[in-house]
């Protein structure tokens, strides 16, 4: 199988698609009055170098099994309105789709879900720590149907403290799972505060090393042309027998200057004033939903 | 005349799943094996040694196993995992939930070990809450097969039928009395092993043996007493279990289960919307087992051959 559609954008066009992936971010959880804008910001540097500028996929037409093309799976579900941003406007579906975000009837769930039939999602996730584990399965399935694509899975670092995520990280190495790159979202928030309050994680990199994996930190996680390097650099050791993990530094809420570094913007939409404070901030480039 | 099954030769179910499995794996390149550290009390070893390269030891790590058969499935391939039936249901309950049957994800989820037949080994491993954890989500199905031909031709079915499918089976040998590929076994449909126009026993896993035991005893009254085979617990054969509602206000429910969420609970649901009649339950009284022989635990229990006896007994008295 060929990869029909495989974008390669410059960086200007990439930092314009992130500009208004940040705008339908703020947008879709404040018309929905509900969301997780903080890790959304802060992944939608990443996501958008991914997308445009790195996975090889096809959205049309939609293939949920994957084969023949990169897997993408958002294990840390809550920040989906990046992603669904991201998936309209590669056209998964209809940009007016995000105005659905949370809403009755949408294909837009709250979180990531699959049954609505929405593409570019094949797996549910939400209730964290599951989402490695699905990707390593994707990724064995790519090796017994000799597909040389590579999956990608994003995680939250506060998801990390979930056990499940330990399981899967010892499975990977074990197995020589060596089409898998992981990216972990790590800006250092989680719900009830900053990881090292809550449940200290670090140190980070030592913990993925000592587990047999390939560590790339990603320290300019919000630096388009650093992340596509480091993207490049996770494929150039791909295929190895070394599972991939991405350390990307990010900022929570990047953008929004109120929102940066606030873990209260984890699960919270913003009200009027700060709607307009936060979209005086984020320019419309491509056009709204 | 009604027939008399007879035992083929005991064994035990588990063995009846990895014959299966091993069939399907010659079969089809898409079937993929799981285990967290159980493959050989599962009877996966055979086909881990057959077919290296398609089954994956996940260590003691079930939540990751779950997760691991989910993205194999995704990806157009039929994965069995396998383990204890508790490992296989409570400990994993939310990736059950999440990866596999909220994505649609067609995992087929082996549990062995069920019920309180596992013996020496207590409590904590078993498992009598699976039945109703696993038909409490929507798209899976729930098969409780009865014997070693049966768990085998369950195996295979499992593998084609769409959906997740949570599959089972037991450790002990017991009884073998089901034709080998019988063609009376479905999916989703009960399974008639006696007529009898005197009362019903549904029953279910290694109970159906035992129903059958207590229907023969009671023929010595005269009593003809129907034994049902309820293999498929989701989707309920809502019709095949009413039509025999119809027939006799004796009704008994048998399983090796909790009282709660089970087969009594399935059998008294078509009651109340179909065919309003009392069902005695033979199941565990909401506790928890012990260490002992498997005999002995199915009559300190009351699950024994007796206690069906006693329940049809009971039920004849309220009819």
């Amino acid at each position: 199988m060929g990869v029909s559609a495989y974008f390669c954008f410059v960086v200007e066009d990439l930092s314009r698609i992130a500009a208004q992936v940040r705008r339908d971010i703020v947008r879709m959880v404040y018309l929905a009055q509900s969301g997780h804008p903080g890790g959304a910001l802060g992944a939608a540097d990443i996501l958008t170098a991914l997308y445009f500028a790195h996975l090889r996929h096809k959205p049309h037409p939609w293939n949920p099994t994957g084969l023949g093309e990169d897997v993408f799976i958002l294990s840390n579900g809550h920040i989906c309105a990046a992603w669904y941003s991201i998936l309209a406007r590669s056209g998964y579906f209809p940009v007016s789709e995000l105005a659905t975000f949370r809403r009755i009837n949408s294909r837009l769930q709250g979180h990531p879900a699959t049954k609505e039939g929405l593409p570019g999602v094949r797996v549910a996730t939400g209730s964290l720590g599951q989402g490695l584990s699905v990707a390593i399965g994707y990724a064995l399935g790519k090796r017994l149907a000799g597909d040389p694509h590579e999956v990608y899975v994003m995680l939250g670092d506060g998801e990390i403290n979930e056990g499940q995520i330990w399981e899967g990280a010892l499975f990977a190495a074990h197995h020589q799972v060596g089409n898998l790159i992981a990216i972990i979202d790590r800006n250092y928030k989680q719900i009830d505060g900053d990881t090292r309050t809550v449940l200290n994680t670090d140190p980070l990199e030592a913990k993925w090393e000592a587990f047999g994996w390939e560590v790339l930190p990603l320290h300019e996680a919000h630096d388009l042309p650093t992340i596509l390097r480091t993207l490049s650099e996770a494929r150039q050791k791909a295929h190895q027998k070394r599972p991939i993990v991405i350390i990307a530094y990010t900022i929570m809420g990047k953008g929004v200057d109120f929102m940066e570094n606030d873990h209260n913007w984890h699960g919270k939409p913003p009200n009027k004033d700060q709607f307009e404070k936060a979209i005086a901030q984020l320019p419309e480039t491509l056009g709204d939903f | 005349m009604r027939p008399r099954y007879e035992n083929l030769g005991s064994r035990d179910t588990r063995s009846g799943f990895g014959a299966g499995l091993l069939e399907l794996g010659e079969k089809d390149e898409r079937i993929v094996a799981l285990s967290a550290d159980l493959a050989s009390s599962v009877k996966m070893d055979a086909f881990a040694q057959r077919f290296p390269h398609r089954f994956f030891q996940c260590g003691v790590a079930e939540a990751n196993m779950i997760g691991v058969a989910a993205g194999l499935a995704g990806s157009g391939f039929i994965p069995f995992v396998g383990t204890f039936a508790n490992f296989a249901t409570g400990r994993v309950y939310d990736q059950i939930r999440q990866s596999v049957c909220y994505s649609g994800k067609a995992v087929k989820i082996a549990a062995s070990h069920a019920g309180l037949t596992l013996g020496e080994d207590g409590a904590t491993h078993q498992m009598l809450e699976d039945i109703g954890l696993m038909r409490g989500l929507p798209g899976m199905t729930v098969i409780s097969p009865c014997d070693y031909n049966q768990t085998r031709l369950a195996a295979l079915r499992a593998a084609y039928w769409e959906g997740p499918v949570y599959l089972r089976f037991g450790r002990p040998s017991v009884p073998n009395f089901t034709p080998p590929d019988d063609p009376t076994f479905q999916v989703g449909k009960i399974q008639v092993l006696l007529e009898g126009k005197d009362g019903v026993i549904f029953a279910t896993g290694h109970l159906v043996w035992h129903a059958l035991q207590a229907a023969y005893a009671l023929e010595a009254e005269g009593l003809e007493i129907a034994v049902v085979n309820v293999h498929t617990l989701k989707p309920v054969d809502v019709e095949g279990i009413a039509t025999y509602l119809a027939r006799t206000p004796v009704v008994v429910s048998a399983e090796e289960h909790q009282l709660w969420n089970g087969l009594g609970d399935i059998v008294s649901w078509v009651a109340t919307q179909h065919y309003p009649r009392r069902v005695v339950r033979v199941a565990v009284q909401d506790t928890f087992g012990e260490s002992g022989k498997p005999d002995e635990l199915l009559e300190k229990y009351g699950l024994s051959t007796a206690h069906i006896i006693a329940a049809v007994r009971k039920a004849i008295a309220n009819a």
